[in-house]
């Protein structure tokens, strides 16, 4: 069922976020602390112990990568409502800052991508791409137009 | 006649709010894919076209209406502001994480943590370093500044917690927001330069950009196979610096400023 999936989903980000304002109240801090990645890691969890056992049905699955899949609409969204107003007159203090910040940042990430072999890539990161933006054939279309082909 | 029509649109968008926005969302994002294969040959994602063409309505959005939330200021266009606010974001970003590949991320589980340690101090030093650079002497502002480098919520939540004035607040947020939208546009710029590609170097760039609306529309604008190992580490990011912004930065900005 569809809804399990969405279910699984929205019980995973609730006790995520619980969790990460809980470990902010442990540590004194006013914010939530990774709130998101432990829900994140939760869900990978639910999805391995789920295949494991043969439960992850297809209804499942598609309730969370329909969301997986309006991911981008979303970010669009996040992008429309962003404060580019204040953003733009803050001034050479605030431009400084922040291209210096983002020059180092960018420098850092070629560094530490350039640290270790790179990896060739897989199967199921590409799969997870094509999910994500959307592209992806609905799981059951797919299993169906195999069973045609065969 | 025209007017009452007009009206009368007007209150069916402002009635089923979010439905007007993933209608407004989606025809966003059929021109910007339509853009993105004739314009550019299909060299430039249409994603990326949809997110700069979306900061741009939100920068419209906010010299019309002077608001702070860009285009969702608009009454007719309010349902944008629940589809991309940080509820659903969150939801979305999660979802993601079913497309992650354990045995990836889990390879690149130390460089995420070094990056996240790298994203934190290195903007604040920048930021700290522009503050004294402009007249800024007290400890208090200076690391304000320096956190709001960090994100655009570790700046206030530190200014609040070591009682910052209300201006040198608004310069930390505005810090963070600028480097926020600049990574969104930035990133699918300096992708291949920066070798942003594969899942290892997504989990090191989510660590070390930490604003986590950044990093979610950086990565998206670039590569959406690489959303959520990115956002697995920036997820982390603005909690860290929440952590450390007003307990060990500001003790060392004191001790060296006095």
């Amino acid at each position: 069922m569809i809804v399990l999936g969405v279910a699984l989903l929205a019980g995973c980000t609730l006790i995520g976020v619980y969790l990460g304002d809980l470990l902010g109240l442990a540590l004194g801090v006013k914010a939530n602390v990774g709130g998101v990645g432990i829900a994140m890691i939760l869900l990978i969890a639910a999805r391995f112990w789920l295949s494991r056992r043969g439960r992850l049905t297809k209804g499942v699955q598609f309730g969370v990568e329909f969301w997986a899949g309006m991911y981008i609409p979303i970010v669009v969204a996040m992008a429309a409502q962003q404060n580019v107003v204040a953003a733009m007159s803050g001034g050479p203090i605030v431009l400084i800052a922040a291209t210096g910040s983002l020059v180092l940042c960018f420098g850092a990430v070629a560094l530490l991508s350039r640290i270790g072999r790179r990896d060739p890539g897989s199967p199921a990161v590409e799969r997870g791409g094509s999910v994500i933006e959307g592209d992806a054939e609905p799981v059951g279309r797919t299993a169906g137009s195999q069973v045609g082909k065969e | 006649m025209d007017h009452t029509i007009w009206h009368g649109i007007e209150h069916v968008f402002v009635e089923q709010s979010l439905v007007a926005a993933f209608a407004v969302v989606g025809a966003l994002i059929l021109v910007s894919n339509v853009a993105a294969k004739y314009l550019t040959n299909g060299r430039v994602h249409g994603s990326a076209i949809a997110i700069v063409l979306g900061l741009v309505l939100a920068y419209v959005g906010g010299l019309y209406t002077g608001g702070k939330k860009g285009l969702a200021d608009i009454p007719a266009l309010a349902g944008i502001g629940l589809m991309g606010g940080a509820m659903l974001r969150d939801f979305a970003i999660v979802a993601t994480a079913f497309e992650v590949d354990v045995v990836e991320a889990r390879r690149a589980g130390l460089l995420g943590v070094l990056a996240l340690a790298l994203g934190t101090i290195l903007p604040f030093i920048v930021g700290t370093l522009t503050a004294v650079a402009f007249g800024y002497h007290d400890a208090v502002s200076i690391t304000t500044i320096g956190a709001g480098a960090i994100t655009y919520i570790v700046g206030p939540v530190t200014g609040a917690a070591i009682g910052a004035d209300s201006t040198v607040m608004a310069l930390s947020i505005a810090t963070g927001v600028t480097k926020a939208v600049m990574v969104m546009v930035g990133t699918p710029l300096v992708a291949r330069l920066i070798g942003l590609d594969n899942p290892r170097s997504a989990m090191a760039y989510g660590g070390l950009m930490g604003t986590v609306s950044g990093v979610a529309g950086g990565l998206a604008a670039t590569d959406p196979k690489l959303v959520p190992y990115g956002a697995l580490t920036a997820t982390f990011h603005t909690g860290i610096g929440c952590l450390v912004g007003p307990s060990i930065l500001f003790l060392a900005v004191r001790a060296l400023v006095g």
